[in-house]
């Protein structure tokens, strides 16, 4: 497994909102086909991490570095990130009225395999992907015809982000707590999501506040996130631990560095 | 974001060209030996001459409106060109192959094709550059059905007892500033008649292109559908890019006769001006149906070009149970003011209609919507339902909302929904996020929020319309 060749690599991030620092030094090596959660208190910059990875305006990066396959992700647009193999579930997604699902999934499908030179995918055949996606998820197909995301509950935008997720094929997913508002069944269904599309080729990294997620979707790394930094990292046993303890005792724990400054 | 918006001011207006051929320009002016000139180079009958000089007296009496939302410097009426003809047009062109090959070219080069064998199958065209109509297609065709379809001033000589009948008749020659003069001065236009009982065979188009400059155009347009037909009618517009404004004030009539359905569509895309507000069309229209017993007029309109708009498609609906829709997407950007809407006026029992307004503006334009429901005293039963909503691009444009609803009949019922949103940083990064380029994802998201009017356009022309808002808004998030 060392020897691979990693798909993300953070080095030394620091990054800002607003003038405010909220990503203070972060590092962080994933390799294809591992599971990475992310872990931590409100306001540590989970979500914030998930937004400068794809490129949100407003999020500006003050020094680090972060590349994809070997790429400076840094230096490409937000759509040129998602056609690299970038894909960020969203915690609340926004609604699209009168787009229609399948035209926007449609849409996105094929700016992603324009971008690889390949033809748009006929309507015929990215019918029938996305009627399947619809079915491994959970939600009627007559979802494929409403507006995106517009007058759809929690549970099913949370299982419409994971159809595009389907369809999209990314080579890294950011899985941004998904599990938030979502009662027990819908979680199971979309961790079964989740799970049918782990591969080798294809990293998660999954920011939870809880662990309960964690019981569905099994971690190869957790790390803690506490101060717009790692705390700390460990295996799925981690989890266990911060769900035993939670996190005070980590921040009292504070990184070496944080100590000098 | 605002930066962004900026570039969107700085898109290309497609249709901007100039046409190179030699035309026939009247001096600039106006006065009652111009409107004589005009009727005698139409050899058009005393009857009408005498209607035209009445209007212009009339005209002399009134004054310019100024209750819309919009700022224009003051129109000087003498400095207009009224009557501009290619010189090739005069000695009237039996066929297709007689016509100005430059003429034919301008069409295509608009997307719209005279040679039928290239057409749209299923839509015939009349084709009005400058002051006259060019050419008018698959008029044979549509004789079979006994639909008549011609520009205004051959109706004239052909069938003028029925112009006579109608011109007039539902917009009169002082409703307003803008009609009467248009009454003056129209130049031409096109006149439908579809028989009773008859289902016009194919859409009907009409494409008013401007090319002299200083001329205005003062188009008129009258549809006559008898007693129980039904005429689906399109009409798009364009002219070259030229600094000096140019003013646009056409009439169109239209007559449902009982249980007839006139569907009435335009795609407006004349000059808008510079991102700065130079240039443009003033587009002063008067559009209006009237509706008798169980008629149906229905008004769509996609209106993204012209630098000032000023135009209320409405329908009387006189007889009872009679419908009108009035179907509407605004679209402004650089310096665009539009103040445009409907006036639905309730007169018979059981009569229904419904607005749909969509108004999208971007850059520092203001779009207003203006609209009147008035439900009269006979107006038993009567319902209106209307639906406003504005959509914000940028920070630096308005969207406005005037409704005005009179009810004189307790059993009317009045509704009215109104929304303002904004394409939303959220919308722009999901789509961005899922790997869209922004101008896609901005052009889809307006596309979305015109989707209850696209749908009311004919199948042939929604398509052009969503391309059209897409042109229109193309960098206009960087």
């Amino acid at each position: 497994m060392s020897n691979t060749k990693s798909l993300l690599t953070i080095k030394d991030l620091h990054a800002s909102v607003e003038e405010k620092q909220i990503i203070k030094g972060l590092s962080l090596d994933i390799k294809p086909g591992e599971v990475h959660a992310i872990m931590g208190p409100n306001g540590a910059g989970k979500s914030t991490l998930g937004y400068v990875l794809s490129g949100r305006d407003g999020y500006h990066v003050e020094s680090g570095s972060v590349t994809l396959n070997g790429d400076d992700l840094l230096a490409m647009e937000t759509e040129e990130r998602a056609r690299a193999g970038l894909f960020l579930a969203f915690q609340y997604p926004v609604e699209i009225p009168g787009v229609s699902n399948l035209e926007f999934l449609k849409a996105a499908v094929d700016a992603q395999r324009q971008a690889r030179g390949e033809d748009s995918i006929t309507s015929a055949d990215f019918l029938k992907e996305a009627k399947a996606a619809c079915k491994q998820v959970n939600l009627p197909v007559s979802f494929l015809k409403r507006g995106v995301n517009e007058g759809f509950s929690g549970g099913e935008k949370k299982r419409n982000e994971l159809m595009q997720m389907l369809l999209l094929k990314p080579k890294l997913c950011i899985l941004d707590e998904t599990d938030s508002g979502l009662d027990i069944d819908a979680l199971q269904v979309v961790a079964e999501g989740v799970n049918s599309q782990r591969s080798d080729d294809r990293s998660f990294i999954v920011v939870t506040h809880y662990q309960r997620l964690l019981d569905y979707i099994k971690p190869d790394f957790v790390h803690v996130l506490s101060g717009g930094k790692i705390v700390k990292s460990g295996d799925a046993s981690l989890a266990l631990e911060l769900e035993a303890q939670g996190y005070a005792w980590l921040q009292n724990e504070p990184a070496e560095d944080e100590l000098e400054g | 974001m605002t930066e962004q918006i900026d570039k969107a001011l700085a898109r290309e207006y497609e249709a901007g060209f100039v046409s190179n051929v030699e035309s026939e320009t009247f001096m600039p002016g106006l006065d009652e030996d111009v409107i004589r000139r005009i009727s005698a180079m139409k050899n058009e009958p005393e009857w009408m001459l005498e209607w035209r000089l009445s209007a212009f007296r009339e005209w002399l009496e009134m004054d310019e409106p100024d209750w819309a939302l919009v700022d224009y410097p003051k129109i000087d009426f003498q400095s207009i060109s009224y009557y501009s003809a290619p010189k090739s047009m005069k000695d009237k062109p039996k066929s297709l192959d007689e016509v100005d090959p430059e003429l034919l070219r301008t069409y295509e080069k608009l997307g719209i094709p005279l040679i039928e064998q290239q057409m749209l199958a299923g839509v015939a065209v009349d084709a009005v550059f400058d002051s006259v109509s060019v050419v008018t297609t698959f008029r044979e065709k549509l004789e079979e059905a006994g639909v008549i379809f011609c520009s205004i001033s051959e109706a004239l000589h052909k069938y003028p007892d029925l112009v006579r009948k109608y011109i007039g008749s539902v917009v009169p020659k002082k409703d307003n500033y803008y009609a009467a003069l248009n009454c003056a001065v129209f130049t031409d236009g096109s006149f439908v008649y579809i028989p009773k009982g008859t289902r016009c065979p194919m859409e009907l188009s009409t494409y008013f292109r401007i090319n002299e400059q200083n001329t205005g155009q003062f188009e008129r347009t009258l549809i006559v559908a008898d007693e129980g037909s039904h005429v689906s009618y399109l009409e798009g517009c364009t002219a070259p890019q030229r600094d000096e404004n140019q003013l646009h004030a056409a009439v169109v009539e239209l007559v449902a006769l009982d249980n007839a359905e006139i569907k009435y569509s335009t795609v407006q895309n004349w000059y808008p001006g510079d991102e700065n507000g130079k240039g443009g069309i003033y587009n002063f229209v008067t559009k209006r149906g009237i509706c008798h017993t169980n008629a149906k007029i229905s008004w769509t309109q996609v209106e993204t070009g012209s630098s000032v708009t000023w135009k209320y498609p409405s329908c009387i609906l006189k007889g009872d149970n009679s419908v009108g829709e009035f179907y509407s997407v605004a679209l402004t950007r650089g310096r665009q003011q539009a103040d445009t809407g409907t006036k639905m006026i309730h007169l018979g029992k059981n009569t229904k209609s419904t607005i749909i307004s969509k108004g999208i503006s971007a850059g520092r334009s203001n779009n207003s919507y203006r609209g009147l429901v008035r439900m009269n005293p006979g107006a038993q039963g009567a319902r209106n339902y209307t639906q406003c909503d504005s959509l914000l691009i940028g920070d630096q444009c308005g969207a406005h909302t005037f409704p005005y609803v009179e009810s004189r009949n307790p059993s009317a019922i009045v509704e009215h929904e109104a929304t303002t949103s904004k394409v939303s940083d959220e919308q722009l990064f999901l789509c961005r996020q899922r790997g869209l380029d922004p101008e896609k994802a901005v052009s889809m998201i307006v596309n979305g929020f015109c989707k209850e009017v696209f749908k009311e356009l004919p199948m042939e022309f929604a398509v052009e319309a969503g391309k059209l808002l897409e042109i229109s808004l193309e960098g206009s998030v960087g």
